[in-house]
């Protein structure tokens, strides 16, 4: 970014600094938010029905175009000529305005992400935690469409997704915690730059529960409660159709690709690969290819759980939350904290395997606590029926 | 520092501007043929019965206290996490008494019962 700054001003001298700056800043964010939305779109929807027909052993979308990649295009095109139906009773403005919130609030979280060496829109030291605020606008967007609705499958739903993302929102700050520890500064491109070794190696634990807690985050199965088709129909956005639909539509894919490059950024070394580096244009372009593979490589795991796993009850996925994530994410913190600070942690090479001890320490804790919680509830039932016999 | 939340300024406007076109657009060219039937509120193919917009039982309100918490409990703990690597061992091991108070917090609610959805 800074590097195509610098040469719109050397090529045409008229520019001043400022204006080639936000000639940059305009064009950036008009692809991020009309060309990303589409191929995102387009080309994740198209996946996913692939992959989960073939785990499903079925063939999939193979009409529309060669191999039935034109669907997405005749899906879009459907939804833009379908009526849309705004039930009499519902709140029509904040009805309104709740599908054009929730494709904000995703679009949103792009700005900070980095997605090629150089290539980020803004790099707040506080990267990581705008994404943290951005991310929860999607939730006020589901209250906001449930309520409105009036609709009674569409309030349940609006409230299960708020209880859902509030209680994951909890999890997923723990595990940036730790990341933020081991990295040193909650800026994503230095983020980037701390990771010789990518976290997930380092820091398996902190990203096993940033990976559940972000798929349960962006409700999709088995956490995706909110849209229950069996229990709650569609859930809060049961009332809406045609082009309103597609925007939730739209910010839930937008949503997933994010949640996948927040995950990459921070636990995967984002850009970072053979041969990739700011310095040139094959590099970036490289590093922008690393980025989108190891991107589509974490979608590609959270469509494989959506096709094994089976939808969990909602009492169960709030346990999960507080009673199991939760104070892994604190055990893990704070014996991360204390490893780091030992005497050996002083040089790089035993920093690392003092991160990975730490973790597997914080696992095997988390374990045995759980096992000896489940055989106390479970000799606990066994004394009620004894004493009801 | 100001320069740099800028885009996201620039970024929330054509962000904005992308659903507002599309709905402008299946504004143009939809159908429109409201009848009172396709405008009633979906269920089950009866007419809904009794108010939609009630109060919600209390104990959801607990969920979101705990949220509260644990919420600042991150906002104070994330600047503390940056500056982990210049900090002394006393003040890791302050905060991990500060995490340790929230910890006990947990077990309280948990003991209670407030973390069961009924």
């Amino acid at each position: 970014m800074e590097a195509l700054i610098h040469w719109l001003v050397m090529t045409f001298p008229p520019l001043s600094e400022g204006l080639a700056r936000f000639i940059v800043y305009v064009l950036y964010s008009a692809v991020l938010a009309f060309v990303a939305p589409v191929i995102i779109v387009v080309a994740y929807t198209y996946m996913e029905r692939k992959v989960l027909a073939r785990i499903q052993d079925r063939i999939g979308p193979n009409r529309a175009g060669p191999l039935g990649i034109l669907q997405g295009f005749a899906d879009a095109i459907k939804m833009l000529t379908k009526e849309d139906v705004t039930p009499a009773c519902a709140d029509r403005v904040v009805f309104n305005l709740a599908p054009i919130l929730a494709t904000i609030a995703a679009i949103l979280v792009f700005a900070v992400l980095p997605v090629a060496p150089g290539v980020i829109g803004a790099d707040p030291q506080t990267g990581i935690l705008y994404v943290v605020a951005v991310g929860a606008l999607g939730e006020v967007a589901a209250l906001m469409a449930g309520w409105s609705s009036n609709n009674k499958f569409a309030l349940l739903g609006a409230f299960r997704a708020v209880a859902q993302l509030i209680a994951y929102e909890v999890p997923i700050v723990l595990s940036i915690l730790v990341v933020v520890m081991a990295a040193g500064s909650m800026q994503m491109s230095a983020i980037v730059a701390a990771q010789d070794i990518p976290f997930a190696l380092t820091l398996p634990v902190a990203f096993l529960i940033f990976l559940v807690a972000s798929i349960a985050e962006i409700g999709r199965s088995p956490f995706d409660l909110l849209e229950a088709e069996s229990e709650i129909v569609a859930g809060f956005h049961v009332e809406y159709s045609g082009m309103k639909f597609a925007f939730f539509f739209i910010g839930e894919y937008m949503h997933l690709f994010a949640s996948a490059g927040i995950a990459t950024t921070l636990f995967l070394g984002g850009w970072r690969g053979p041969f990739a580096g700011p310095d040139s244009l094959p590099g970036v372009l490289l590093g922008f290819i690393y980025f989108v593979i190891k991107t589509t490589a974490i979608i590609w795991v959270m469509m494989w759980v959506r096709g094994t796993l089976f939808r969990i009850r909602i009492d169960h996925l709030l346990d999960f939350a507080w009673k199991f994530l939760v104070p892994l994410g604190l055990i893990l913190m704070v014996i991360v904290a204390v490893a780091l600070k030992l005497p050996v942690a002083g040089s790089s090479g035993l920093r690392w395997i003092a991160l990975l001890i730490a973790n597997f320490v914080a696992a095997l804790l988390m374990v045995i606590g759980v096992s000896a919680l489940a055989r106390h509830t479970r000799s606990a039932a066994l004394r009620e029926v004894a004493g009801a016999e | 520092m100001l320069s740099e939340f800028a885009f996201v300024g620039v970024l929330t406007i054509f962000a904005t501007l992308l659903p507002v076109a599309g709905l402008a657009v299946a504004w143009l060219i939809r159908p429109k043929k409201p009848n009172p039937i396709k405008q009633s509120t979906y269920e089950c193919g009866i007419e809904t019965r009794g108010e939609t917009w009630v109060q919600f039982r209390a104990c959801y309100y607990v969920f979101a206290l705990l949220f509260v918490i644990f919420d600042v409990e991150a906002a104070f703990l994330l600047p503390w996490a940056v500056a982990y690597q210049q900090l002394a061992l006393y003040a890791v091991v302050e905060a991990i008494i500060f995490v340790v108070i929230l910890a006990l917090a947990l077990i309280y609610a948990w003991r209670k019962r407030a973390l069961r959805w009924i």
